[in-house]
């Protein structure tokens, strides 16, 4: 897997990777005022005077963020403070109304906690922080060189933020890929966020430096930023270790800066270097008093917390005799795992549960270009598809066919076999009329079965599913067809 | 007709109407603005609409709010919807509010009618109104000398008997320092008794908002009206709003008031004659049935000091977003948004507000902020915890509001130091965000002065109780005259 594709030289030289990573959460109202937390609207549609810093206005902090932050490091392993507090970041930009942010400081709502690689690697959380997302400025014009005016969009301006910072414990692009998927998918199981990285829901900056293998101090870092995808941070981390490398090699020195990734480029550029980096004069924000948080409150949200997907992972392979692998693929999306769990208790039949949906149901889903979220099928619907074929009712085969149309038209399983009259023939009366026609129609092959011919066998037994319609139980046909061959 | 509570009870028995008080106020703001400049902007159609709102309601019968129909100025830091609210400074100049304070809606609600919005010292930083981006205030007792600042157009005007309440703020003394100018009452409450949302912050961990009145009474009756917790500012606080009138005393019996040793050898030193009326005040107090107890504030004398890194290391903060980019005052920069930026900043702030954002900025910034900003802090504790251990010993602190009485015009605007002393005996509350008030206390060379009142957080009642006592018995703000009402021939 991707740990053992780690970078390094023939001077061997290892890479030293810690992420933060910014994670909009999917609260109803924004941060510090009511405004809706949507994405995708009109510009400035979604604004108030709170969001657009105008005089007079003060902050009110959003509990269900404080809420949301505090689940995710619960679910990470994090200690959640009994008391913290918010801070202003202090700095200019015009996409930031107050020109001051308000985030967390030197106490965090959470601190510690980790995120274990399923390739083996635990990296470990340095702390958790909450604060608002700023605007968004789009340079208006062709592109950024000939544009000559910049609007700006508030709908994002005081979104809540949450931002996870790990420890530098990753040596690979390809770790800090999985580190994200991992992320991701315990986002989206605890419901905080959208996590979709195109959108912004979910966006990464890397400090990245690299040091001769087997150092334990750390090397000097640059910080890369405007990463928009898992692809891109991949590309990025490979071209930074690269061009510090190739640096190191031609004897530079590896200055400490803040360098953007340049897509279409694919590279990596300077933007800002530590002389120049911003005091950002941070200080207790004077509007907000403290936060406290209960024990008992902390007791709360850890009982309200659902199954995490590694948890879940395992349940599924002890309890119900998945593969591991299976159980992966499953417990990739919450949605996914609760529909598998309600068909597997609707069927009691985890294993053939499972076989169905990474089997015929994803084949169907992938020709019609559906999920399983956009799917009308109901998980009863599969289950009871799933019954008729341990029953005898359809045969394997008809099963197949009606997956398709419950797939994508979410038909009643039961309802279609009743229509169309796909029902299993097992009445052994109807069955041997159908034999007995079959045998009287086929004297030659009768004759060669008889001469010592088996594969003769097989024939007649195609003949009499086909004069079925496919619909005779086919173990019946093959013991009648024995039993009169004699 | 003077105070609040007198006009109010002609309204609600219909021996005025609201419109008769409003026309009335606005009348004579219009004929003394010409002396005092106390507006930035007079409110006439605002005014009138609710006045009339007010008649119309009265004559259904309608049980109105406590101070119906009776005018108010409010100091033009306070958010008025519709209206342009400036805060003294160019920077915006044009800005009108797309909201209302919390303090303004709930003075709507009680029935005030507001006819203006009064001049201040740019973004509440002064003592003397002089810094105002627009004119200068005058007292209206003497009008070649300041009202006092930053609160000075609310000062001037209810201390010239055009309206009974202003509504004022107060960062270091800005309430009580131009209250005692002009001979009115001036209270600060507790830090978060009284809702900050839709107030223009200056510096956020001081800012109240408080009365300034012709009596003790009208004080009492607008601060119930305006206290309260407000789910829009998280540092008001969730305590239940007392009575205030009801808790308003004639007598000090059973009382202990404590003096302050240090304030008692600093006034002595720096002006016997204002140490001797306040020497009198306590007598009264004493006449009245109180206990004076002598009390030490061991760390007062450092509130200067301290409050000159707190205040301006948070405006310069608060005062980030006047950038240009989205309201106020834009100054078109050369291409980028920074110069715009630039620009629009040293246009728009005058040269008060720039120093105390350069020393915020300053105790702010990485390498000093320990030495500064947090030393600041530990001794903001140190000034609260003498505040506890005094009020340990009495019931009340009673002592200067001021150190002189209004100075003239330009005397202390070439030395910032001169004119920050002027808030030696008020600061000290703010830090420990105590509720303080000043009460006039009688005259120096034709001058009114003023006592201050101290309680511990959140009693109010038990202040304004005394400050009510000692106000009946002395009644020295209506003792005289002041210059420009003489001249007016109207108000009382």
């Amino acid at each position: 897997m991707s740990g053992q594709t780690g970078v390094q030289t023939e001077e061997s030289y290892e890479a030293v990777i810690g992420l933060e990573v910014h994670v909009e959460l999917s609260t109803q109202s924004k941060m510090f005022c009511g405004c809706r937390n949507e994405f995708g609207a009109q510009p400035n549609t979604l604004v108030c005077p709170v969001c657009l810093g105008m005089p007079g206005t003060l902050p009110v902090v959003n509990r269900r963020a404080v809420e949301f932050l505090c689940k995710t490091g619960l679910a990470l392993g994090c200690t959640v403070a009994a008391r913290s507090k918010f801070d202003r970041k202090n700095y200019f930009y015009p996409d930031m109304p107050k020109n001051y942010q308000i985030s967390q400081y030197d106490m965090p709502l959470t601190t510690g906690g980790a995120v274990q690689l399923p390739s083996g690697r635990l990296v470990r959380l340095n702390r958790i922080h909450l604060e608002e997302d700023t605007g968004k400025n789009i340079h208006a014009g062709a592109s950024m060189a000939a544009s000559d005016h910049t609007l700006i969009d508030y709908n994002r301006a005081g979104v809540p933020l949450m931002e996870i910072v790990t420890e530098p414990d990753l040596s690979t692009p390809e770790q800090a890929e999985e580190y994200l998927g991992q992320l991701k998918i315990v986002l989206s199981y605890l419901g905080v966020s959208d996590v979709k990285m195109h959108e912004g829901s979910l966006r990464c900056d890397a400090n990245v430096s690299i040091r001769l293998t087997g150092e334990t101090r750390l090397g000097t870092k640059a910080e890369v930023k405007n990463m928009n995808s898992f692809r891109s941070v991949v590309r990025a981390l490979h071209f930074e270790i690269e061009r510090q490398q190739a640096a190191v090699r031609n004897g530079e020195r590896i200055v400490q800066e803040t360098r953007n990734w340049d897509e279409t480029r694919g590279v990596t550029y300077s933007t800002r270097s530590k002389e120049q980096a911003h005091d950002y004069r941070y200080f207790p924000d004077p509007d907000l008093v403290p936060l406290t948080i209960e024990p008992s409150t902390i007791e709360r949200w850890r009982l309200e917390m659902p199954e995490l997907p590694l948890a879940k992972r395992a349940r599924f392979v002890r309890d119900l005799g998945l593969s591991d692998y299976e159980a992966g693929i499953l417990t990739e999306e919450r949605s996914t795992a609760d529909f598998f769990e309600a068909v597997a208790a609707a069927a009691k039949e985890p294993k053939q549960a499972a076989n169905w949906m990474l089997g015929d149901v994803r084949r169907c889903l992938e020709k019609h270009s559906l999920t399983l979220a956009s799917s009308p099928m109901k998980p009863q619907q599969l289950a009871d598809l799933i019954l008729s074929v341990t029953s005898g009712k359809v045969s394997g085969k008809v099963a197949k066919e009606i997956c398709e149309v419950v797939v994508a038209e979410g038909a009643d399983p039961l309802a279609v076999i009743e229509q169309r009259g796909l029902a299993q023939v097992t009445d052994a009366g109807a069955i041997k009329q159908i034999v007995a026609d079959v045998l009287a129609r086929n004297g030659d092959s009768v004759a060669s079965y008889k001469s010592g011919k088996v594969k003769a066998l097989e024939f007649l037994v195609g003949q009499v599913m086909k004069a079925s319609r496919g619909k005779a139980n086919i173990e019946i046909v093959r013991a009648m067809l024995l039993e009169q061959l004699g | 007709m003077k105070t609040g509570h007198e006009i109010a009870d002609a309204i609600a028995s219909k021996r005025l109407s609201a419109l008769e008080a409003a026309e009335a106020a606005l009348a004579n703001a219009q004929s003394l603005e010409g002396e005092l400049h106390a507006y930035i902007r007079l409110t006439p159609e605002r005014a009138r609409a609710q006045a009339r709102a007010i008649d119309a309601r009265l004559k259904q019968g309608e049980r109105l709010g406590p101070l119906a129909g009776v005018p108010v100025a409010v100091k033009d830091i306070f958010c008025v919807s519709g209206e342009i609210t400036t805060a003294g400074s160019k920077i915006l100049e044009n800005f009108r509010a797309p909201y209302s304070a919390t303090v303004v809606r709930k003075l709507d609600e009680a029935g005030a009618v507001i006819i203006g919005k009064t001049n201040m010292d740019e973004f509440a930083m002064g003592s003397s109104c002089e810094n105002s981006a627009f004119f200068k205030t005058r007292n209206p007792w003497d009008t070649t000398r300041v009202p006092g600042g930053s609160s000075g157009g609310s000062a001037s005007t209810v201390g010239a008997g055009t309206v009974p309440i202003g509504l004022g703020t107060d960062t270091g003394g800005s309430i009580r320092e131009p209250a005692a100018f002009c001979n009115i009452v001036g209270v600060k409450p507790t830090y978060g008794r009284v809702s900050r949302y839709g107030m223009i912050a200056f510096a956020s961990s001081l800012d109240q908002a408080g009365p300034m009145t012709a009596d003790v009474r009208d004080a009492a009756q607008t601060l119930a009206v305006i206290a309260g917790h407000d789910p829009m500012d998280s540092t008001s606080v969730d305590v239940p709003v007392d009575d205030y009138v009801s808790a308003l005393r004639s007598d000090l019996r059973g009382t202990r008031v404590g003096i302050v040793t240090e304030f008692e050898e600093q006034i002595g030193r720096s002006d016997p004659a204002l140490a001797a009326l306040y020497k009198a005040a306590y007598a009264d107090l004493q006449r009245l049935g109180a206990q004076l107890v002598d009390v030490a504030l061991p760390h007062a004398r450092y509130g200067l000091a301290t409050y000159y890194l707190i205040a301006p290391a948070e405006c310069s903060s608060n005062l980030a977003r006047y950038d240009g980019a989205r309201y106020g005052l834009r100054v078109e920069g050369d291409g980028d948004v920074y110069s715009m930026f630039e620009r629009t900043r040293a246009a728009g702030f005058g040269d008060e507000v720039k120093r105390r954002i350069i020393l915020g900025t300053y105790a702010l910034s990485a390498g000093y902020y320990d030495a500064y900003y947090v030393r600041a802090q530990k001794i903001r504790t140190l000034i609260k915890r003498d505040f506890d251990e005094a009020f340990a010993r009495c019931d009340v602190i009673a002592c200067p509001a001021v150190s002189c009485p209004a100075f003239e015009l330009g005397a202390k605007t070439q030395d910032p130091v001169a004119m920050y002393l002027m808030d030696y005996f008020t600061i000290p509350m703010s830090l420990a965000g105590v509720p303080a008030l000043s009460v006039p206390a009688g005259y120096v060379s034709g001058l009114p002065v003023g006592l201050q009142i101290v309680a511990p957080a959140f009693e109010e009642s038990r202040m304004l109780g005394v400050a009510h006592a000692y106000e009946q018995a002395t009644r020295h703000a209506w003792a005289q005259t002041p210059r420009v009402a003489q001249r007016a021939g109207s108000a009382s």
